[in-house]
């Protein structure tokens, strides 16, 4: 995983709530047994017609917002299925922070594994960052987004920053911990399966 | 202090533990399908790990599978495709796999406590959001994403951070258990607590309204615990989950000296305190049908479509919510649910196929036939499901009264497979999302309970079933 950078950029206003992940990537994209290339298929059913043409009332349509990589959206963004592929679609589409007032758990865990930031705002806040039409600036080091106006400081877990600013690699990470493991293992009453 | 039971299992499951950082914490089963797979085994192949505990390590096919004649070839090559790569990575790492010709094949979380693999007190993960259900049996189950299912397949353990201990306490009785059931009792707490209203908690379901319930209709109500949000549901072991995991076909050889264990330590101490609570009286409870494109989105039988202002509480962005849901819906507020006429019936998935729910709708529509502008399907959770129930003669009242009767698989819960909706089409089923789009491109979904599905199909509109005679 690459190191987190700060990112500068517009926002994407995305001024939904319960976004869930079936919308984010519909389940047949599912069937793709790489992780790329999932960009084009990022909010499928909004973004295109039965035609497959760009329906010009969905946001992300909108040449405006081209090259954006912050997302600002409503309430419970990512909520639903387990899917990774969410992550990778918005990833892949150009997106390495989305803000939102809450995240669904699994969505959220999923950000963290491929580089992506979410940060959790109050919702008045989020609602001004919605309406934010110049590029804003969102340093994680110094957990602060700089707006044309101010500064607002956001709040994260130290090890999940670390995780991102120095873009580790988890497995390996864990795998140091080896003895640990096998001494529960040896411990454990749990028997298996087969 | 006491403890709560989720604390319990925690605690004795971690590995590595550090002041204000996540635990790592030991998995001991991990069950694995098509979908959220071959990304993780592509990873451990480029970074030449291996599967850590094979012997941890179940497969099966369920999501994409087609729930048509298993004989036949799979039509869709990419389909075939991730098929064939599960099959392959099973092989290549050593893991056992039911594949679609093997009799124990069928949707994860219906096969695992079938099998006898789901334990109680046990941590069990799967890269799909519904692992939630196996918290039936008192084992803390959870749903990952598929860089995590890499992680556990590499190391047998996961990050996580301890999350809070949510109470959801069911009291009182169901005057009618045949009509008001514990799909209606989930719908029922998600509508009052919100689909977001168990972000970050693990919720122990307690209380005369779930110990009363059977086994699969606790996992019912454990399967919709993420709808509400929740990192898990739990409900404490007793007697009828020893009694149901005896004698299957993986039940541990040990299984009395482990029952004696689980029944001293796997349960709520009585002075242990919960981060928070929720008390839902069930005396008087309805059978529920979500009108919106979320599972909180849902009243009861004899109400009407509530206005966007009555839902919403004076949230402004929950009210365009609900009013974009109605326009998705094509419905109006104030229309009465027993006036929404269906075409599609979809009796199905991992919360409502299990043997006990055909049962139950088998009651509803035994000498009677869909109607003419229904079609309607039952797709039994597992293929062991479809054989118990074709044993009791099930399958011939289905399809005498012109159900379909498929292959078991996740089907039409979310329409991976040929099961789909088409534009337009509104369906009564019993999966556990209703969100834009799930069942198939402009598909409109009604959560329900199999009964209240059963006699929807019969009627071609929802009916309130506690009028029915299912005794």
């Amino acid at each position: 995983m690459e190191p987190f950078q700060k990112v500068k950029s517009i926002v994407t206003p995305l001024d939904k709530v319960n976004v869930d992940t079936d919308q984010i990537i519909p389940k047949q994209f599912l069937k793709l047994v790489q992780k790329s290339g999932f960009g084009k298929f990022l909010f499928f059913n909004w973004r295109y017609d039965e035609n497959e043409n760009l329906k010009s009332d969905f946001i992300l349509n909108d040449s405006k917002y081209d090259g954006s990589k912050i997302l600002v959206a409503g309430d419970n963004f990512g909520c639903g299925s387990s899917r990774e592929h969410a992550v990778w679609a918005l990833d892949d589409y150009g997106f390495s922070v989305i803000i939102s007032s809450s995240f669904a758990d699994i969505f959220f865990s999923n950000c963290f594994k491929n580089g992506i930031l979410p940060i959790v705002l109050e919702s008045s806040i989020v609602d001004k960052l919605q309406q934010e039409t110049g590029p804003i600036e969102v340093d994680l080091e110094n957990q602060l987004i700089k707006t044309s106006s101010e500064n607002i400081a956001f709040e994260i877990n130290s090890h999940k920053k670390k995780i991102l600013l120095e873009g580790l690699d988890d497995i390996a990470q864990t795998l140091q911990f080896e003895e640990k493991i096998s001494s529960f293992e040896e411990k454990s009453t749990i028997p298996s399966v087969l | 202090m006491g403890k709560t039971l989720f604390e319990k299992i925690w605690e004795s499951h971690i590995v590595v533990e550090k002041q204000n950082e996540p635990a790592l914490i030991y998995i001991d089963r991990h069950l694995v399908h098509e979908v959220t797979s071959p990304q993780a085994f592509d990873g451990l192949r480029i970074n030449d790990r291996q599967v850590r505990r094979p012997d941890l390590t179940i497969a099966t096919m369920d999501h994409n599978v087609p729930t048509s004649d298993r004989s036949l070839p799979i039509l869709d090559q990419t389909s075939a495709i991730q098929i064939k790569t599960l099959e392959k990575n099973c092989k290549d790492f050593g893991i056992k796999l039911f594949d679609i010709n093997s009799p124990n094949q069928g949707i994860v979380h219906v096969i695992g406590p079938q099998l006898g693999i789901t334990l109680p007190g046990t941590t069990i993960v799967c890269g799909d959001s519904h692992t939630s259900t196996h918290g039936a049996f008192g084992a803390l189950a959870l749903g990952i994403g598929t860089s995590e299912v890499e992680h556990v397949l590499a190391s047998q353990t996961l990050w996580l951070e301890k999350p809070k201990t949510f109470e959801v306490r069911v009291e009182g009785k169901r005057r009618n258990p045949h009509a008001v059931t514990a799909k209606d009792i989930i719908l029922s707490i998600i509508k009052n607590i919100g689909t977001a209203g168990g972000t970050g908690t693990v919720i122990e379901y307690r209380g005369e309204g779930i110990t009363d319930l059977s086994m699969e209709q606790r996992m019912t109500i454990c399967n919709m615990s993420i709808e509400g949000g929740a990192r898990a549901g739990l409900i404490a072991p007793d007697q009828k989950t020893f009694d149901y995991l005896r004698n299957r076909e993986y039940t541990p050889k040990n299984y009395e000296s482990l029952v004696d264990f689980w029944k001293e330590n796997l349960k709520t101490d009585a002075d242990a305190t919960f981060d928070k609570t929720f008390v839902l009286d069930i005396n008087d409870i309805a059978p529920q049908v979500s009108w919106g494109t979320n599972p909180g989105m849902t009243c009861d039988v004899d109400e009407s479509i509530p206005s966007p202002d009555e839902f919403s509480n004076g949230d402004v962005n929950q009210k365009k919510g609900a009013e974009k849901a109605l326009e998705y819906m094509a419905l109006d507020s104030g229309t009465m649910i027993e006036d929404i006429k269906i075409d599609r019936v979809f009796i199905g998935s991992c919360t409502n196929a299990r043997l006990e729910d055909l049962i139950e709708a088998s009651k509803v529509i035994q000498g009677q036939k869909v109607a003419s502008n229904v079609n309607a399907m039952v797709v039994p959770g597992s293929q062991m499901v479809k054989k118990q129930a074709e044993e009791m003669g099930l399958d011939k009242i289905f399809i005498d009264a012109n159900f379909e009767w498929r292959e078991a698989g996740c089907s039409m819960c979310l329409g991976m497979n040929p099961d789909i909706l088409s534009p337009g089409e509104r369906c009564a089923s019993t999966s556990n999302r209703n969100f834009e789009g799930r069942q198939g491109n402009g598909g409109r979904t009604h959560l329900v309970s199999p009964v209240m599905a059963a006699a929807a199909a019969i009627n071609g509109h929802f009916v309130d079933v506690r009028k029915l005679d299912l005794n």
